[in-house]
Parts: structure tokens; C-alpha cells; sequence
């Protein structure tokens, strides 16, 4: 059960993320939520990698024992830098919108519907 | 003729070099920095093209050929950790696609975009989300996959905002990139389900070792329900008009590409991943295609009449070009899913052709749409349909090119819309007859949208305030022509093309079994 506790935490983040984006009315709100979501992945990838007792994978000075998987952890470091390209792209939107509208609330921004 | 072995990372390799050596040359001359970026496309389309003519001349129907490239070795050892990049005949026929969309975007964009300013990042963007949508369609990685993915998705959400100064491209730019970032991240989410029960993400490892696990069935549905919500199939299209609409003509165009290449992925997870388990029983002695294949139907028909619909009561030209473009998704997807319920038939063969085939012709056709929707723009600034008229007196040639691309969107004989239309008519129609009754009423439908579009725009009275409205430049009308010429060349030998490009691609498709001995070879 313990050991569980990982996987238990990502599908609460995630599911956290997913209200936050359907529920919230407010942009930066929104781009919180997906944040989270990203948060539950990434935590899933490394909590993939790992065993108990394990250490981390580094050849050169290794005091013997079982390595942590290191392919998770490269997968996870990728999807961070990722993330936070889509981040910044996300608030300077969310800027821009602010500029145009004068409001971060969703239910004012919407231009579009015809 | 052979290709050197390193070509399909050029492919990726060259836009992705020019994206960022753009910028430097910009600082010496506009004019310059156009024509190394359509140099570089240029070159890149080659490079896509050799490729191309290399696979397709080696491929037979027994045994589909599949280019391996290995990064960093000379020969594959298992357990694969390293990335590979499995180019068969289905990965470079969408990369045609995405590299003739580019290529005439970047020639129409030299008078089309010359009075914006910021153009250096403009054409930064534009090559990178070339380098993403060539990633997406040649690697053999699944993490790969959704890193080209992000990229995509990034530089077109930047190229949605270019205009930032107008309040609706910003808005329709953070609604896709909410969409992208969601799909993207239930993407990777499936991809670390599959590595935690496989420990591979080599597309050709996994497809071998699949179970079709309670686990993979997730997966299975995280990635086809993330790839088509970003290849804009209802119910999940609302971010697809805005978008398209609200972004610059040419940034369209290369969208199409990169909503084709959401389009590709879903094919590969369904034909390839999950191909060794399609023909097995899931529940109730029903096999796995079965499911998928009559989850998609209805899916593609919802989509074909809502995209439909919604173009006729459109009045931005832009707004209704994209819905028909939902549409025309939905055809696709009808044939995909025809294909799949009738898999091992001869006519889920000819649906999986035809879907095939209506790829390619949808991205020409629609794209030559949006290119005429912004050469009308250009020259009377007017994106809506009640303030035109007449235009048909001034602009002669884009008349010309309307008239056809409307045409062959609509599935009408000379041209090549007709040509996949028919054979997914007659595939679906062994299906389900009433499929194919949706799908011709529909298309006849799309045509009488069009056909007011055409009539408000292009005829009436010439009115005042277009007096002085002159023929578009000459670059557009070029950009404009490489399109029709396709068209018209594809509409009159439908029997060429579904010969030596369709059939190795459906070929690909489905002979599954080959897929990892070809790609792994004696390792």
C-alpha cells in the first residue's frame, strides 16, 4: 500500500488539474490546472523508474546495490523543459489577452462566438 | 538510386538548421532571408522527395519497405534504447503532404506577409513547425513522437498569434495551444503506461510485445482520443475554426499539415501499435477492430454533418472554409474506420485507399481555399462574406482558382476530390448504405455552401469600394498554380497515383507482421 502512495498522488494531481481547467473561470487558473496535469505526468514517469532502496545511476562512483531506471528520469528532465516552453508561451498569451479584453475571466473573452 | 543512409535526419535536420540561422540572415536582408528560406524548403523537399521515390520503388505488395535510421550506431542491438527513425511508405507520403503545404506557403507569404513586421520569427516558426511536423511522421520513438508533437504544436500556436494586435487570433491561439497541451500531455501519460509495462518505446518493440492489457486498452484510448481531438474531429473540433480562421492564410495552410500529422499518428497507433492485436477477439467473441473501427463511424459522420452544417450558416469566408475542413476530416475518418470494421474485405481495403488518397486531396484542396480566402483579403482586407461583391471583374485568375478548388472539395468528376470520394462511397456503401447516403448528401450540401460563397463574392454588381481592387501579386498566383496543377494532374490520372503511391501506403498500413523484422532486422 505504501508504495502505492505515488501513483495515488498522480492521479490526484491530475485530476486536480482537470477541475482547475474545467471549473475555474480565470485564465491564469486554467493554466494552473494544466501545470498540475503536467506535474502528475512527470511524477508517473519517474515513479516508473524507481525501486525501493535504489540509488541513483551513476556509473563512475557506485557503491553497489540496485540503480534507479535512468530512462524515466531523462524522459521526465525533456518533458520539464518542455513544459516550460509551453508555460511561458501560455502566459504571454494570457498577457496579451489581458491587454486586449481588460479581464482574465473566460466567460468575457470570447470574441470568437458568432 | 540510393539515398544516403543519414536522409531521413536531414529531412528533420534541415528546416530545424534553417529555423535558426533564419533570424542572422534577416539581419542582412529581407529579400535574402526569403530566399534561403525557400531555398532550404526547396532543398528539404528534395531531400523528401528522393526518399520517397526510393520507398516507393522498393516497396511490393508482400513485403512493404521501411527505411531504418539509427541515431549514434551502425546496427540495432536489443534491448532498443536508442532512437530510431522507421520511415515506411505511410510516414513519407505524409511527409509529401507537409513539405508541398510548406513550400507554397513560403512562396505566397512573400507578398502576402511583406507588410507585417517581425517577419525574421515568422519564418523561424514556420521552418520549425516544419522540423515538427517531418519528426512526427518519420520517427519510430514513441517519446520522440511526442516531442515533435510539443514542437508543433508550440511554433503553430505562435504562428496563430502573429497578428497580436488583433484580440481574436490571440484568444483562438490560447484556446489551441490549451487543447494542444492537454492532448499532448495525455499523450505522454499513455506513452509512460505503455513504457511501464514494456520497458520500450520504440514503436516497432512495442508493437510486437503488445497483450492488449486493461492497461494498453487505456493507452489505446489516451492516444487516439488526444491525436484526434488535435486533428479536429467533432465533438472535440471547436478549436479548429477558430484557429484556422483567425490565423494568417499561409499559417493555415502549414496547420492543415500539422492537423494531418495529429491525423498520421492516429493511423500509426491503430495500423501499427496496436496492429498485432486487431484481429483478436476483446469481448463477446468481437474483435479489437471492430470496436475501433464502429467507435470511429459514428464519430466521422457526426463530424462530416456538423462541419457541413455549420459551413452553410457561416458568413466569415475563412470561418466556413474551416468547417468544411471539419468535414473533410470526418471523411477521412470515415474511411479509416470503414477500413478498420471491414478490416481483412476487399472493400475495407478500397475504404482504407480511399481515406488514404483523401488525405492528400483534402490538404490541396483546402488549402487552395484558404490560399484564395487570403488572396481575397489581401486585396480588399475583408474577411466576411456580406461586405463582398463583384470581386470576379477584378480578380480574374483567383476566380479561376476558386471555382476549381471549390470543385474538387466537393467531390465533382474532373478533378481529384472525386477520386477518393468515389471509393469511399463505394467501400462505405458495402458497409452500411446509409453511411455513403450521408456522406454524397453532405458533399452535395458542401457544394451548395460554396457555391454561395461563390455567388456573394465573385458575382453581383461590381460594387464602389472595390474599384480599385487589382489581381493579387504574382507570387500568390504562383503559389496558387503549384496547387491547381496538382489538382488537376491528380483529378485526370487518379489511376497513377492510386497505383504507385496509394497502394504501397495502404500496403504499409496493414502488412503489420513485417513492420518490426524489417525495422530490427537480424538483431
Amino acid at each position: 500500500m505504501i508504495y502505492n502512495i505515488p501513483y495515488i498522488a498522480v492521479v490526484c494531481l491530475i485530476l486536480i488539474g482537470l477541475y482547475a481547467l474545467v471549473f475555474k473561470r480565470n485564465l491564469i487558473k486554467m493554466v494552473i490546472g494544466i501545470t498540475l496535469i503536467e506535474s502528475g505526468v512527470n511524477l508517473f514517469l519517474i515513479t516508473l523508474g524507481y525501486r525501493k532502496g535504489s540509488i541513483a545511476p551513476i556509473y563512475t562512483s557506485s557503491p553497489g546495490g540496485i540503480m534507479a531506471l535512468p530512462i524515466p528520469q531523462a524522459l521526465t528532465l525533456t518533458s520539464i523543459v518542455i513544459g516550460v516552453a509551453v508555460l511561458a508561451l501560455m502566459l504571454s498569451l494570457v498577457i496579451h489577452i489581458y491587454r486586449h479584453y481588460g479581464t482574465l475571466d473566460v466567460r468575457k473573452v470570447r470574441r470568437l462566438k458568432e | 538510386m540510393n539515398v544516403p543512409e543519414y536522409t531521413p535526419a536531414l529531412i528533420v535536420a534541415v528546416p530545424l538548421l534553417g529555423a535558426f540561422l533564419t533570424p542572422l540572415i534577416s539581419r542582412i536582408n529581407d529579400k535574402l532571408r526569403n530566399i534561403f528560406v525557400i531555398l532550404v524548403l526547396g532543398l528539404n523537399s528534395l531531400l523528401v522527395g528522393l526518399l520517397a521515390f526510393n520507398i516507393f520503388t522498393k516497396s511490393t505488395p508482400d513485403s512493404p519497405f521501411i527505411y531504418t535510421y539509427i541515431f549514434g550506431a551502425k546496427d540495432v542491438t536489443l534491448p532498443v534504447v536508442r532512437i530510431l527513425f522507421e520511415v515506411d511508405a505511410m510516414s513519407i507520403f505524409m511527409a509529401i503532404i507537409a513539405s508541398i503545404l510548406v513550400f507554397v506557403a513560403v512562396i505566397y507569404s512573400w507578398s502576402f506577409m511583406k507588410e507585417n513586421t517581425g517577419l525574421d520569427k515568422y519564418y523561424t516558426l514556420l521552418l520549425l513547425l516544419t522540423a515538427g511536423m517531418l519528426g512526427m511522421m518519420l520517427t519510430g520513438d514513441m517519446f520522440n513522437f511526442f516531442v515533435f508533437l510539443e514542437i508543433t504544436s508550440i511554433a503553430s500556436c505562435a504562428l496563430i498569434a502573429f497578428w497580436t494586435n488583433k484580440a481574436e487570433s490571440v484568444e483562438a491561439a490560447f484556446k489551441y495551444i490549451v487543447i494542444s497541451a492537454i492532448g499532448a500531455l495525455f499523450v505522454l501519460f499513455a506513452i509512460a503506461l505503455l513504457y511501464g509495462q514494456y520497458d520500450a518505446l520504440n514503436i516497432a518493440v512495442l508493437s510486437n510485445a503488445i497483450q492488449y492489457t486493461f492497461l494498453d486498452k487505456i493507452a489505446l484510448v489516451l492516444l487516439i482520443v488526444a491525436l484526434a481531438m488535435k486533428a479536429g474531429i467533432v465533438p472535440m473540433h471547436m478549436w479548429l475554426p477558430d484557429s484556422y480562421g483567425r490565423a494568417p492564410s499561409t499559417v493555415t495552410l502549414a496547420l492543415v499539415g500539422a492537423t494531418l500529422a495529429s491525423l498520421y499518428g492516429v493511423l500509426r497507433v491503430i495500423f501499427t501499435l496496436y496492429g498485432n492485436i486487431l484481429l483478436e477477439p476483446a469481448k463477446f467473441d468481437i474483435p479489437v477492430n471492430m470496436f475501433i473501427g464502429w467507435l470511429i463511424i459514428p464519430l466521422a459522420v457526426i463530424s462530416i454533418i456538423v462541419g457541413v452544417i455549420m459551413a452553410l450558416r457561416q458568413t466569415d469566408f475563412k470561418r466556413l472554409i474551416a468547417f468544411a475542413a471539419v468535414a473533410e476530416i470526418g471523411y477521412m475518418f470515415l474511411a479509416i474506420g470503414t477500413g478498420l470494421a471491414a478490416m481483412g474485405t476487399a472493400y475495407g481495403r478500397t475504404a482504407l485507399e480511399g481515406g488514404i488518397f483523401h488525405i492528400i486531396n483534402d490538404a490541396l484542396d483546402v488549402g487552395l481555399l484558404f490560399l484564395v480566402a487570403g488572396a481575397i483579403y489581401y486585396a480588399t482586407k475583408e474577411w466576411s462574406l456580406d461586405e463582398m461583391g463583384g470581386l470576379a471583374r477584378n480578380m480574374k485568375y483567383t476566380t479561376i482558382f476558386f471555382v476549381i478548388g471549390i470543385l474538387a472539395v466537393a467531390g465533382m468528376p474532373p478533378f481529384n476530390g472525386f477520386a477518393s470520394k468515389l471509393l469511399i462511397y463505394e467501400s462505405t456503401f458495402q458497409l452500411n448504405p446509409i453511411l455513403a447516403i450521408v456522406a454524397i448528401l453532405c458533399s452535395i450540401l458542401l457544394l451548395a455552401a460554396f457555391v454561395k460563397v461563390f455567388h456573394s463574392a465573385f458575382m453581383g454588381p461590381k460594387l464602389p469600394k472595390f474599384k480599385d481592387v487589382k489581381e493579387v501579386p504574382k507570387s500568390m498566383l504562383f503559389a496558387m498554380g503549384i496547387l491547381v496543377c496538382i489538382i488537376i494532374f491528380f483529378g485526370l490520372f487518379p489511376n497513377l497515383v492510386l497505383e504507385n503511391i496509394v497502394r504501397p501506403v495502404a500496403d504499409a498500413l496493414l502488412s503489420n507482421a513485417q513492420y518490426l523484422s524489417m525495422v530490427l532486422g537480424g538483431a
